[in-house]
């Protein structure tokens, strides 16, 4: 495998709604099971960046390109085809509503494979299993916890194995032990199965626990302002936007 | 792709050795674990089992899940499992998968009800329904009466928007159904009564139908389908996103600030809205009587002029404010008794449009009964 090529990359990534720019000229390369964080303030885009990402909106200029492949410039059938090989994580689970867990895990199941119903309803089960939700299989969301949605969700992202994991704001809503188990889960999840995820996050304690690749969003300049591993990012850093986002705003401003 | 192969031997003395080859991805033919569970079962004095996995090739949750089933038959035999013969992914997920326990008494069982059970519940529900139904008039009556002694907290502009959306906003809807309805009476009336001579009478029947009942009851009808659903979905989906509570805690009274501007607004567009279906029906009706009866313009109308009386108008703009008020207490209603779910607010906005409908009906049925005793 051409491990050495990025699975990622991003090239003159120019994001806007209509005329209102929201970030330009996006350059990163994140590679094959790679932690990657898209770390920012509020409002600079990170979740706009992660809906180019897989599919839902479309850059206003350049490209993603999944193993070296352009994204938004091949044909929808060709953009399908490599949506398949995501999974994501929607801020607040985006279950559906009207479906039981074990449902809701089996229909990406139903579309994409020709298993029956019996060995959906085992995957189903045991993807429930590996989130720590052994037999909440017959639960509607709504019966069940933000936290346990979110795990839930993270067991719906996983159903076909995919190569490529999108969380956004994995975290939010959960409170600090939830969230440093989801954390857990998702670094073991990762390791274990070799896949490469991308995090839309501004919890600093799991981009340093769990992130080594990133890139950093400035609402002001409307670009990226440095991108790699964010523990050296916070110690090493040129830019003093970088560290004092880093560092909760302590940092000192040694400006070169 | 090679194809997925398990063999399984007992190598030592009570260890048993599962020997894994080949591609095992889910939706290929992988084999099933059934030889080792057997073993598991049926070889005596077995205390470990290992796993030769050397010749396995690419794999995903297809392994995992029949290794899941392996483990759990053999904690089940009371056999040890060694697992260093396994990739480190797979073992990892194997641990993740069992490290928290299923907790005691969250499965769900699924039990077929009985008959007698089911029409049980089902009678219970319609009275809890049917209570709340009762709760719910009994606040609106006292959220009236602090609408009307100026202590409800409402906004003013809400009112006028709700206004303009069940009133100015279905004008072309209801002049066209009311046309044509108008023009289908007409129609029918001039068939029957040009068989006795007695084709002018066309005009009276149109104007008595349209002002008496059918501008009310089509006038209403829309309403439920456009502006009964529309409240339904509403405040359903306010429900849904816990706007209803963000009220509450405010200390704002969600029905004097939600239901009551919406019923009043329908009140009072009502009417205006039924006068202007009887006016759309009595002239959709002079289209058709004009064009295939041998009369005049203004005897067809001044034919009209004496048809109706005065009672005849109110008693129809009366009927048109009882089903207005009903089809916004059944949107309302619905709307706040909605679920937490997507599915609820589709369910309470179907609800809100059929019991919003059969309220129609059914008092139109009562009032015209009370009207033929009262002589109107």
């Amino acid at each position: 495998m051409a491990d050495t090529q990025p699975h990622i990359t991003a090239h003159d990534l120019t994001m806007a709604y209509g005329d209102f720019l929201i970030q330009k000229d996006l350059n990163f390369a994140i590679n094959r099971g790679d932690i990657f964080i898209i770390m920012g303030g509020s409002g600079c885009g990170k979740s706009t960046l992660l809906k180019i990402m897989i599919g839902l909106k479309s850059p206003a200029t350049g490209d993603v390109c999944y193993d070296g492949e352009a994204f938004w410039s091949s044909s929808a059938a060709d953009r399908e085809a490599t949506k398949r090989k995501f999974g994501t994580l929607f801020q607040s689970g985006a279950l559906w509503s009207s479906m039981t867990l074990a449902e809701n895990i089996g229909l990406a199941l139903q579309q994409y494979t020709d298993l029956g119903a019996a060995e959906i309803r085992e995957v189903a089960a045991y993807k429930l299993m590996l989130v720590g939700l052994a037999g909440f299989e017959d639960y509607y969301p709504n019966e069940i916890s933000g936290g346990m949605k979110k795990r839930a969700g993270l067991a719906r992202a996983m159903a076909l194995d995919p190569e490529i994991l999108f969380f956004d704001e994995p975290s939010a809503g959960l409170d600090p032990i939830s969230a440093k188990l989801l954390d857990d889960l998702i670094l073991e999840l990762c390791e274990s199965l070799g896949t490469t995820v991308v995090i839309v996050t501004h919890e600093l304690a799991s981009i340093f626990a769990i992130g080594n690749n990133s890139v950093f969003l400035d609402p002001v300049t409307k670009t990226q302002l440095a991108t790699g591993n964010p523990n050296k990012m916070r110690d090493h850093h040129p830019n003093f936007e970088v560290r004092n986002f880093l560092r909760r705003g302590e940092a000192e401003d040694e400006a070169a | 792709m090679n194809p997925a192969a398990l063999s399984v031997a007992e190598v030592d003395q009570g260890v048993l050795l599962v020997s894994l080859s080949g591609d095992w991805l889910l939706g290929s033919n992988l084999p099933a674990p059934d030889p080792v569970l057997d073993s598991l079962r049926q070889l005596p004095g077995l205390t470990s089992l290992s796993f030769d996995s050397q010749s396995l090739g690419d794999w995903d949750t297809g392994l995992v899940k029949v290794l899941i089933a392996v483990h759990r038959s053999a904690a089940a035999n009371g056999v040890a499992i060694d697992d260093t013969g396994l990739t480190n992914g797979v073992r990892k997920l194997i641990t993740l998968a069992f490290a928290v326990e299923e907790r005691e008494g969250a499965r769900r069982v699924v039990k077929d009800k009985t008959f007698l059970e089911q029409v049980g519940e089902n009678t219970l529900a319609r009275v809890a329904q049917g209570r709340e139904l009762l709760a719910f008039t009994g606040e609106l009556v006292l959220s009236c009466k602090r609408f009307l002694t100026g202590k409800a907290t409402y906004l003013r502009s809400d009112v006028v928007q709700y206004m303009q959306e069940a009133g100015a906003e279905a004008f072309a809807i209801v002049s066209l159904i009311s046309f044509l309805i108008g023009m289908i009476f007409a129609f029918v009336g001039v068939m029957q009564l040009e068989l006795f001579g007695a084709g002018i009478f066309t005009a009276d029947l149109v104007a008595i139908a349209m002002i008496r009942e059918m501008a009310a009851i089509m006038t209403g009808i829309i309403m439920a389908g456009r502006t009964g659903a529309a409240y339904a979905a509403q405040i359903g989906t306010m429900k849904v996103n816990e706007e209803i509570d963000a009220l509450t805690t405010l200390g704002i009274n969600p029905i004097d600030f939600l239901v009551t501007p919406r019923i009043i607004a329908l009140i009072v567009m009502m009417p205006l809205l039924t006068m202007y279906a009887s006016l759309m029906g009595i002239i959709g009706g002079t289209f058709v009587g004009l064009a295939m009866l041998d009369v005049s313009l203004l005897q067809y109308v001044s034919q009209t002029i004496e048809a109706v009386h005065l009672n005849s108008l109110f008693g129809g703009l009366f009927k048109s404010i009882v089903y207005g008020s009903l089809v916004a207490l059944a949107g309302c209603q619905n709307g706040m008794a909605c679920g937490n779910s997507a599915l609820a607010v589709g369910e309470c906005t179907t609800k809100a449009v059929v019991s919003g409908i059969v309220l129609i009906v059914v008092s139109a049925a009562i009032l015209t009964v009370i009207y033929i005793n009262l002589g109107i």
